[in-house]
């Protein structure tokens, strides 16, 4: 059973169609990349997943459970989690506190306890400092635990979210636009992230992705959309091959 | 102390600051130093404090602005008086002040509650229009009602006095405008201390917990705190609902320090609310021990300008907007920053000076 199943995919704003007919299917494990001119309706294919917009029509199915129209909390806690084009980092907390925040549901204590500082606190945050440091550092982002989000360098940004999307033990992970802004070498970095997570993790990826050598270099399927329509779907090789795909990106 | 983290450090030195201005204060006043205006103001100024740092949870860790936290104090006030009033002859005086803190806290909260549940879907401006139509709306509600005690039980009316039909030797417990008279004084200036030092801790580890750090986070990126799993209502509920809490206990303190507790303008109506905004703003947005320094100041500011008469409240008003800018100035932050004048760097200075000896 696929992991991710989207079937006719819709959502209207206003008399505008984003995107409609939209068609997908992720396999455990895969890299799978979404790509497609700039206003395609690539995020909102994403905002849609994760429940930030309710779809007009078409059902989204995640491991065999139906999560169309969720709760984005809830969406989260079945399993998909997410990072943004334009960075939300919590940006006045450490950057250990942000990918705390990414294990709230993992590790558990109630307010009381915390108010009160009972022996569960300290017990819990022990582990959690320790598990966030752990995430941590497979991003390399250890030495800088206790520094302020919003201090880091961009590319170091990005991969806090990263990092924090992970913390919350996802089935599946949406990256928007990771690689957006970075110099060569900062892409070249973010593939070896992205390979390294897969193998650390074992996470699914879907990413969306403008810098055709990241895609055509790790994804594995693609997807292409154009005015909100599926225009090509495939491996990637067979894809970006394809004439109409070309003529969608370069013109005739 | 070195292993402690900043915040927990900062925590502890206000404390003892705070603990040392009640000893000295208490020594001036069994030494008759003390002048019986700046006394009687011990109670009002802890009690402002309270509000100022259930407000400043609010507006600095939630995020969103209230202007009716003196609506809050006000339902702590009022209810935990009309307890004591109540049971007076009954109860015990140490056990009946315990259950009135209890009463007015709990009744804040369950305000806080129910007004957070329709105002939380809001934000920004609206949620300031809301709760300041909350706060007037408490008040004026408290002017209206008529409690009275007999042989037969309470009376209630909503209307004057004489509706109640209260038999002759029975007692008003709520006289409409006037208020409640002859609350028993037992808010006394250890425990409004004792109070304030309590609600800094719980305000402290709240915000350095699980439960606050998914608070702070909605407050940085709500989307953001939504796509990892966080229910942003509930913690929403939880901070509001303590924040109410907190001004509750200011409420219960402040009125267990005065005869008769009247709910006007001044007290408990938007200018108070104002009033402990300004404490919050000047102190520091998200900076519980700056509220208390700012109420304090703030409340003794006006009695120590007496002198001025007219005056005062054009001095008054200079001096506030002067802090403001030595606090919040870019360019005066600029300034103290080169000049080593600000607060981290003074306590800095301060402490190498300890080690050194």
């Amino acid at each position: 059973m696929a992991l991710l199943s989207v079937t006719n995919l819709g959502i209207s704003f206003g008399g505008l169609r984003a995107v409609d007919g939209f068609n997908l299917t992720i396999e455990e494990g895969e890299l799978y990349g979404l790509i497609g001119p700039n206003g395609a309706g690539k995020t909102t294919v994403f905002n849609m997943l994760t429940g930030i917009y309710k779809p007009t029509d078409g059902k989204i199915h995640l491991a065999g459970k139906d999560i169309t129209g969720g709760h984005t909390a809830e969406i989260n806690k079945a399993g998909i989690a997410r990072t943004f084009q334009n960075i939300r980092l919590f940006g006045d907390q450490s950057v250990k506190d942000n990918v705390k925040i990414g294990l709230h549901n993992t590790f558990e204590y109630g307010t009381f306890t915390g108010v009160f500082r009972l022996p569960k606190y300290f017990s819990t945050e022990k582990e959690m400092d320790k598990k966030a440091l752990e995430i941590l550092a497979v991003f390399g982002l250890d030495e800088e635990a206790d520094v302020l989000a919003s201090n880091l360098p961009y590319g170091k940004q990005r991969q806090l979210e990263i990092a924090r999307a992970l913390a919350t033990n996802p089935k599946l992970l949406l990256l928007d636009e990771p690689a957006a802004g970075m110099n060569p070498n900062e892409t070249a970095d973010l593939m070896n992230t992205i390979a390294l997570i897969r193998k650390e993790f074992g996470v699914t990826i879907l990413l969306i992705e403008h810098d055709m050598k990241l895609v055509s270099g790790i994804c594995e399927k693609l997807t292409v959309l154009n005015f909100g329509r599926v225009l090509a779907a495939g491996e990637t090789s067979a894809v970006l091959n394809d004439p109409e795909v070309i003529k969608a990106y370069l013109g005739e | 102390m070195k292993n402690l983290n900043k915040s927990t450090q900062k925590l502890i030195t206000t404390i003892l600051t705070i603990f040392v201005l009640y000893i000295v204060m208490q020594v001036m006043e069994q030494t008759g130093n003390l002048s019986s205006l700046m006394s009687g103001l011990l109670v009002p100024v802890c009690a402002y404090s309270l509000v100022a740092v259930g407000l400043n949870l609010c507006v600095g860790y939630l995020g969103e602005l209230s202007l009716g936290h003196a609506g809050f104090m006000c339902v702590g006030a009022f209810t935990s008086a009309f307890f004591s009033k109540t049971f007076q002859g009954t109860i015990p005086d140490v056990p009946r002040f315990i259950l009135a803190l209890v009463i007015g806290t709990l009744a804040a909260a369950l305000f806080g509650f129910l007004i957070a549940i329709p105002v939380l879907r809001l934000s920004g401006d609206y949620l300031a229009i809301v709760t300041l139509a909350f706060g007037e709306i408490i008040k004026n509600v408290i002017n209206v009602l008529y409690i009275g005690m007999d042989g037969n039980g309470i009376h209630f009316s909503m209307k004057d006095m004489m509706s109640l039909g209260l038999e002759p030797g029975g007692t008003m417990l709520i006289n409409g405008p006037q208020g409640i008279t002859g609350t028993p004084r037992q808010s006394t200036f250890t425990i409004a201390v004792l109070l304030l030092i309590l609600s800094l801790i719980i305000t402290h580890n709240f915000v350095n917990s699980r439960t606050g750090r998914a608070v702070k986070a909605i407050r940085d990126n709500q989307i953001a705190a939504e796509t990892v799993g966080l229910p942003i209502t509930k913690y929403k509920l939880v901070a509001f609902t303590i924040s109410a809490a907190i001004a509750g206990v200011g409420g219960v303190l402040y009125a267990h320090n005065i005869n008769s507790l009247t709910a006007t303008t001044n007290n408990f109506g938007y200018n108070m609310s104002i009033m402990i905004l300004v404490y919050v703003v000047l102190g520091g947005i998200g900076n519980f021990s700056g509220s208390v320094v700012a109420a304090v100041v703030l409340t003794l500011l006006p009695e120590l300008l007496r002198g001025l008469s007219n005056y005062r409240m054009l001095i008054y008003s200079i001096v506030l907007i002067a802090l403001m800018l030595f606090n919040w100035a870019p360019g005066i932050l600029k300034f103290r920053e080169e000049h080593g004048l600000t607060g981290a760097a003074i306590i800095g200075k301060f402490k190498k000076n300890k080690e050194v000896q």
